[in-house]
């Protein structure tokens, strides 16, 4: 406590974006890892499920580039 | 509170010390500014380095298409083995059998970023166009115009429009929580999410670069035991130089893939 009272300043919302990370890190491990299962029980199917996987990818780590922007708008 | 990191508040307080490094290496001053028609312009290095970029790679490519030969030399199996990457890699593969006329446009949209981002880490460049964000932008709001102009062309106005809004298979009364998930997914969060992960990635490299290279710099004039800490921090910003390679190329192609995804969704009907 004496550090923050010594005046560590910054923005907020670069912890936010700490927590922000978490959710989408583990989403975005999730997906690449059902995409190499899948493509390692069935190797040609590697093609049909590419597009899929990379959908899911944008879709989970959108949270986290929201996140990430959120510091530069509510920023000091 | 320990008394080490007393220590080590004081020592980071005192004298001039350590300036983190801030916003100001994305903004470097202009060279050169006019204004035309009302508008203010500014050349300035990165606006240089993207120019030095593209023609460089303009000139690449071309290079490598100079003389064809049917058994390719080294610089023409570069240039096939890269366009055909995204030919059959993405236009074919992802964008499915009708997406072959695209492209000529995923190439360039991936050689393009490719040679731009690729300016993070050559030297003396060492920035990368795609860390100022309009760059980015630009590129996604071209890929966004696009998507949505295929889209209407192929299955015209009324039913691109009406299966976005009210996905078919989907249960009447289940359209109060889908219709506004998919308005935001399609019009809002695809085109920001595209520009914002280039951006962000390009963006966070350079600060990682710059956070190591000038923390070495500055440990090495401290003296005594900071030669070693300097010496662990200037070898993580070459090994930070290294997964910058890969982070170039892998937002190139994602880029690229996502953007043929979206043409995708946009020629075949979703059922």
């Amino acid at each position: 406590m004496d550090l923050l009272a010594a005046g560590l300043s910054g923005s907020i919302g670069s912890v936010g974006y700490g927590l922000a990370a978490i959710g989408p890190g583990i989403g975005v491990g999730i997906v690449w890892a059902a995409y190499i299962q899948a493509t390692a029980r069935q190797p040609e199917s590697a093609g049909l499920t590419r597009t899929y996987a990379f959908l899911g990818f944008a879709l989970s780590e959108a949270l986290a580039l929201i996140g990430f922007v959120v510091p530069f708008v509510f920023g000091t | 509170m320990t008394p080490s990191a007393h220590a080590l508040g004081s020592v980071l307080a005192a004298g001039p010390g350590f300036e983190a490094p801030g916003l100001e290496a994305f903004y470097p001053a202009p060279l050169w500014s006019f204004t035309l028609l009302g508008i203010d312009f500014e050349i300035t290095r990165i606006t240089i380095i993207l120019w030095v970029a593209t023609l460089a790679m303009i000139g690449l490519m071309i290079a490598t298409v100079r003389r064809p030969e049917i058994v390719p030399g080294k610089l023409q199996f570069l240039g096939e083995s890269g366009y055909s990457l995204v030919r059959d890699g993405i236009a074919r593969d992802v964008v499915g059998p009708r997406g072959l006329p695209f492209a000529p446009f995923l190439a360039s949209l991936f050689f393009f970023i490719l040679a731009n981002n690729m300016m993070s880490i050559v030297p003396f460049a060492q920035i990368s166009p795609m860390a100022k964000f309009a760059f980015p932008l630009v590129l996604a709001l071209i890929c966004y115009v696009l998507y949505i102009w295929v889209g209407i062309r192929e299955q015209g106005v009324g039913k691109y429009f009406k299966d976005i809004l009210f996905l078919p298979g989907v249960p009447v009364f289940m359209y109060i929580l889908v219709t506004p998930i998919e308005i935001l997914q399609n019009f809002i969060v695809r085109p920001f999410t595209l520009a914002v992960r280039l951006f962000a990635n390009m963006f966070a490299g350079h600060m990682l670069l710059l956070v190591f290279s000038l923390g070495a710099t500055y440990l090495f004039t401290v003296g005594g035991l900071s030669y070693v800490f300097g010496g662990i921090s200037f070898l993580m910003a070459l090994v930070m130089t290294f997964f910058e390679l890969l982070v170039i190329f892998l937002q190139a192609y994602v880029f690229t893939v996502l953007m043929g995804t979206y043409l995708n969704g946009s020629i075949e009907a979703e059922h």
